[in-house]
């Protein structure tokens, strides 16, 4: 700008100069705000091990309501919550824990929604069952010694929900032949994300891990329903029921489908026990060369 | 100010050292004893104040937000909560009588940083600036807002130096420390006062407050002025003392209007001729009745 431009375009110099000024702040501060929207949308992403307090609803309104003041950080009694400090991945300021370090008590008067001024930590979570921090996932199968046969169980039994966020599933264990899998099964009707078992798993690289819930859940399709499920909260079957079977039989024989098969025509016996859940039958083999075998399997068709 | 002589020696002369270092020294006290206020309770385990200079809750019922905070969290879409909009408003409330920009020079902590630049660039005689609007404040204070809007986020907190240094000295500061560094370097080598006189747009929030803010500095005692130049010399606005100081003939009372005054009182200290003096707006006896005046001579950098 040091050319003179006096008399050369006509425009009085203030007057060029204000534009000038006015335009080169313009297309500064342009940039910054461009910078700064860029990378607050990268500061969305939230690092699968930081786990935000209860009452945290998404990740992107959040960080609109919270003012990173840090009175959840104090009010938590058993230090678990920290804030983000410049370089950690965690978006500056704002509160969260790593439930492997220090995971989440679950109070029972939720003293970090308490504090928070602002109503980032919904004011309207008042049971901390209901919290929803993030989700636990049985992460690593092959190292996770329940399901190697081994006995284990801690994430089960430090669970504060014990028996319904995580259940052990008993399945048969094929290597040994006579003994039982005790699964950890993770339910998220009931996991508050807490981080307890991810603390507890006894492995040097927990197994076990809650992340936040967008990471950790998937959804059926919206219009999915389970049948059996809408079986049990209508009282009866939603569509019409199956017709019974009609064969075309010889005189004499019966056939029982689903059961028994083809028989003489002896009255029917009492119907078998149905199959136990924790010890399911031995794989069946391919099909036999003989289809009355296929005809006559248990189980139907 | 003799030439070569440093401004404020004939204060210092006349009055001493002490009353002529009067509210600096003041100014200090009060940005460390609150500084200190919130380091008692992580340092010391004394918790008077808890949270930080976003918001804060003092003696469990004093609640202390930032307006500025929560005008980016409407901006960003939400509404906060009970709590923050009240200590909002007590905020709002005390600066609007003490003066807007005393938030600048009494209590936030970049002000040590870069009072510190400028004592230096004195010192080592660094003459040249580059050439930065002092209008680009508003920008950026436009600009936060508008990429708050966007993103549905508090963008600005994320690199808000002055909260980030806050809550850092609380919280802990991870790199923030290299924000701080930048911020001297800035003040130091790239212009004079560039963050806090120019840039800043929290800053530039607080001087929008203080256009109506009661308690200002006047140059009361202007007829005494021998133009020695010591109070541009310290004034960190020093745009904002002529229309005042200077406006007798012009019929401008003076009272220093403009809200960029930062009633940090070094004008008052540095001058040996007690031409300054803390009053009040309502005292601005010989001003026109004319209203806008003073804004419209106030002649900007």
């Amino acid at each position: 700008m040091t050319r003179d431009t006096n008399n050369t375009r006509g425009m009085d110099p203030a007057r060029r100069r204000f534009l000038t000024d006015t335009l080169r702040t313009a297309a500064g501060v342009g940039l910054v705000a461009l910078t700064l929207g860029v990378y607050q949308r990268q500061a969305r992403a939230l690092p699968a091990t930081a786990i935000r307090p209860p009452g945290v609803g998404d990740e992107a309104s959040f960080q609109g309501a919270c003012i990173r003041c840090g009175l959840c950080v104090r009010d938590c009694p058993y230090n678990t919550l920290k804030l983000a400090e410049l370089g950690d991945e965690v978006a500056l300021g704002t509160p969260y824990f790593q439930a492997r370090d220090v995971p989440c008590e679950m109070c029972d008067d939720i003293p970090c929604v308490k504090a928070c001024p602002t109503g980032a930590l919904d004011p309207a979570l008042k049971e901390i069952d209901k919290a929803r921090m993030g989700l636990a996932v049985v992460v690593d199968q092959e190292s996770c010694i329940a399901f190697q046969g081994l006995r284990c169980e801690v994430c089960f039994n430090v669970c504060p929900i014990r028996g319904k966020a995580i259940t052990l599933n008993y399945q048969h264990n094929e290597r040994s032949g006579k003994h039982a899998l005790f699964i950890p099964v993770v339910h998220s009707k009931a996991c508050t994300g807490c981080g307890k078992c991810e603390k507890a798993c006894i492995l040097e690289e927990a197994a076990i891990k809650v992340f936040p819930i967008a990471l950790a859940k998937g959804m059926l399709g919206r219009h999915y329903r389970l049948g059996w499920e809408q079986k049990t909260e209508a009282g009866h079957a939603l569509v019409t029921p199956d017709a019974p079977h009609q064969y075309n039989l010889p005189e004499g024989m019966r056939y029982e489908h689903g059961g028994r098969g083809l028989m003489s025509g002896e009255p029917p016996p009492a119907p078998s026990p149905p199959p136990q859940p924790f010890a399911p039958e031995a794989p069946l083999p391919p099909f036999s060369s003989n289809p009355l075998d296929t005809l006559n399997r248990k189980g139907g068709l | 100010m003799e030439p070569g002589g440093r401004p404020g020696e004939e204060a210092i002369r006349v009055r001493g050292w002490f009353p002529a270092h009067r509210y600096l020294i003041l100014r200090r006290v009060s940005q460390l004893a609150i500084l200190g206020l919130f380091l008692a309770g992580p340092w010391l385990g004394i918790w008077i104040v808890k949270g930080n200079i976003a918001s804060s809750l003092t003696l469990g019922v004093l609640p202390l937000s930032d307006p500025l905070v929560l005008l980016q969290v409407f901006a960003s879409g939400h509404v906060p909560g009970t709590a923050a909009l009240l200590g909002g408003l007590i905020v709002l409330v005390f600066y609007l009588v003490v003066g807007g920009r005393v938030y600048c020079s009494w209590v936030c902590p970049v002000n040590i940083v870069t009072d510190s630049a400028e004592w230096l660039r004195r010192r080592l005689n660094l003459k040249g600036s580059a050439h930065l609007s002092d209008k680009s404040r508003y920008w950026l204070l436009g600009a936060i807002l508008l990429v708050a809007m966007v993103t549905g986020s508090v963008a600005w907190e994320l690199v808000n130096p002055v909260s980030m240094v806050y809550r850092g000295l609380v919280f802990g500061m991870g790199m923030a420390w290299g924000v701080v560094v930048a911020v001297f370097l800035l003040d130091l080598f790239v212009g004079r006062r560039a963050w806090c006189g120019h840039l800043c747009p929290v800053g530039a929030f607080y001087g929008l407050l203080g256009e109506a803010a009661v308690v200002r500095v006047s140059a009361i005692r202007r007829e005494h002025c021998d133009d020695c130049m010591d109070c541009f010399a310290v004034c960190p606005e020093h745009q904002v003392i002529r229309p005042a100081l200077k406006g007798a003939d012009k019929g401008v009372g003076p009272v220093i209007m403009s809200g960029h005054c930062t009633n940090c009182g070094r004008c008052i200290d540095v001058c040996g001729r007690d031409v300054f003096a803390f009053t009040t707006r309502f005292s601005n006896s010989s001003r026109q009745p004319v209203s806008g005046v003073n804004h419209k001579s106030e002649v900007s950098s």
